[in-house]
């Protein structure tokens, strides 16, 4: 059966995640993990007329380079699952537009990246598709302007919030090939604790994140002495404390194993990244660009991507609600012929 | 697994509170205090330039100093400079009238996208608006508070 325990889908087949992308922002470019993108652009508008075209156009660069590096025609995509943060996801419907292929949108706010990745990869496993896309994508500006105020304006951030990414990522997922096998997938419950102030995403996902990957562990029965790196999506510096000590509370402790895609992507150092980095674009960048390539590399053999989303709208909090927050995760292991 | 419930989620918010910095309230009363008062300092110059060399007197300098020092805002929110500086100084740059000023800026250039009427024009006041709106509101109470207590 490939539903094992309560949440985890278990792929029988092992599809291979055959080629990923990550184009990038210029702050993202400057950052630690700069020189492992795929592309970083140095114009925030990427050539674009708006903040939202810019983004559109790197979801679309994204996709077009995985199907690229993959060496197969963009026609013979069977599906492809995109998200973002958008009203209405626009990014990804436009973009979709643009690389006319079979199209399922998602919102799963910063936890599209695995959503994705999860659903491509049992559309696969189930044989409805011989290759299926994944890709999701954030832009700073753009969320600056649905989420919080104009980017020009000179209000006060507190050190709590975090700083969203410029980028996207996409990953094609196949029956066989070359590549990371996408073995697990633990679909996520919405976890809310209280937590209203928008200002404090990390604090608010990290219990979404905890509960998923507990329930990972639970529903496989694998331990995390089964894997090389644990990674959440974009708890920041904040979060990612929180979540040790809720998992230390749970019995379980990660140590170095626990790392987090938004506090790799900055340096602490750069200008404005408060606790670390957030967005959709977040968790696939640093997934797609940096740790497939240390998969690659034979530095990891097994790791468990978490990405964490915070499902409020502007609307929402401004009626006072607090933040629900969901978390997905995926089990990759390397694959033989890498 | 996580526990739900109320009592989870207080549990909860005090583990969070402990982690989530404070604001550094004693640095940014300090930087507040520093940029605003060059920001005034700035204007009261300004001030003083248009009574000695243009002729104005007390009352009416006001005018053009204010017209000067939106104009300046505006102009270093055009060029990307003011949110840097409204994130160094907190208060100090969104107190004054060059706060205000950023606001309507910020809100116009970002809108232009949707266009001249529905994107800057439907869209300027997004920030700026409930100070308007509150502003009058307080003028309007401090006026009927004093009218009254002058017929009394």
């Amino acid at each position: 059966m490939p539903l094992l325990g309560k949440q985890t889908w278990q792929f029988h087949s092992q599809p291979v995640l055959l080629s990923s992308a990550a184009v990038v922002g210029p702050k993202e470019g400057a950052g630690p993990l700069g020189a492992e993108f795929d592309a970083c652009e140095k114009d925030p508008y990427v050539g674009q007329e708006s903040w939202e075209k810019a983004e559109r156009r790197l979801f679309e660069m994204a996709c077009q380079m995985a199907v690229q590096k993959a060496g197969i025609a963009e026609s013979a995509v069977d599906v492809l699952y995109g998200g973002d943060l958008l009203n209405q996801i626009i990014s990804a419907n436009f973009a979709a537009r643009t690389l006319s292929v079979p199209f399922l949108g998602l919102f799963g706010a910063c936890s599209t990246s695995m959503e994705s990745l999860a659903l491509a990869a049992m559309t696969v496993d189930a044989g409805f598709a011989n290759y299926a896309l994944a890709a999701t994508s954030s832009h700073n500006s753009t969320a600056e302007r649905q989420f919080r105020y104009p980017t020009e304006y000179g209000g006060q951030k507190p050190p709590s919030s975090q700083c969203t990414v410029t980028g996207a990522g996409a990953g094609l997922v196949a029956k066989t090939g070359s590549g990371p096998r996408l073995t697990h997938a633990t679909i996520g419950k919405v976890v809310d604790m209280g937590i209203t102030s928008p200002f404090e995403m990390g604090p608010a996902m990290a219990p979404a994140a905890v509960d998923t990957i507990t329930q990972h562990f639970q529903d496989t029965g694998r331990t995390p002495e089964d894997y090389d790196l644990i990674v959440t999506g974009d708890l920041a510096r904040i979060g990612h404390k929180i979540a040790t000590e809720l998992f230390e509370e749970q019995g379980i402790f990660l140590g170095d194993k626990f790392k987090d895609c938004g506090i790799l992507i900055f340096d602490p150092d750069q200008a404005e990244v408060f606790s670390g980095g957030s967005g959709c674009a977040c968790c696939a960048t640093v997934t797609y660009g940096h740790l497939m390539k240390r998969m690659a590399k034979g530095e990891l053999d097994r790791i468990l991507v978490c990405a964490t989303g915070a499902l409020l709208s502007p609307l929402s909090n401004q009626q006072g609600e607090s933040i629900p927050c969901v978390a997905h995760c995926v089990a990759f292991e390397r694959g033989e012929g890498q | 697994m996580i526990k739900q419930g109320v009592q989870a989620k207080q549990a909860y918010k005090k583990l969070a509170q402990r982690h989530v910095p404070k604001r550094p309230v004693v640095a940014n009363v300090a930087k507040a205090f520093l940029v605003g008062g060059t920001i005034c300092l700035i204007g009261q110059f300004l001030n003083q330039f248009f009574i000695t060399y243009f002729g104005f007197n007390e009352k009416t300098a006001g005018n053009p100093t204010v017209a000067v020092l939106i104009f300046l805002a505006t102009l270093l929110t055009g060029l990307g400079v003011y949110d840097r500086l409204g994130q160094w100084a907190g208060a100090g740059s969104a107190v004054p009238v060059t706060g205000f000023a950023n606001a309507m800026a910020s809100a116009a250039i970002e809108h232009r996208s949707e266009g001249y009427v529905l994107g800057v024009g439907g869209q300027m006041f997004k920030v700026a608006g409930p100070v308007i709106v509150y502003g009058v509101v307080a003028a309007f109470v401090v006026a009927l508070a004093k009218q009254l207590l002058t017929i009394m």
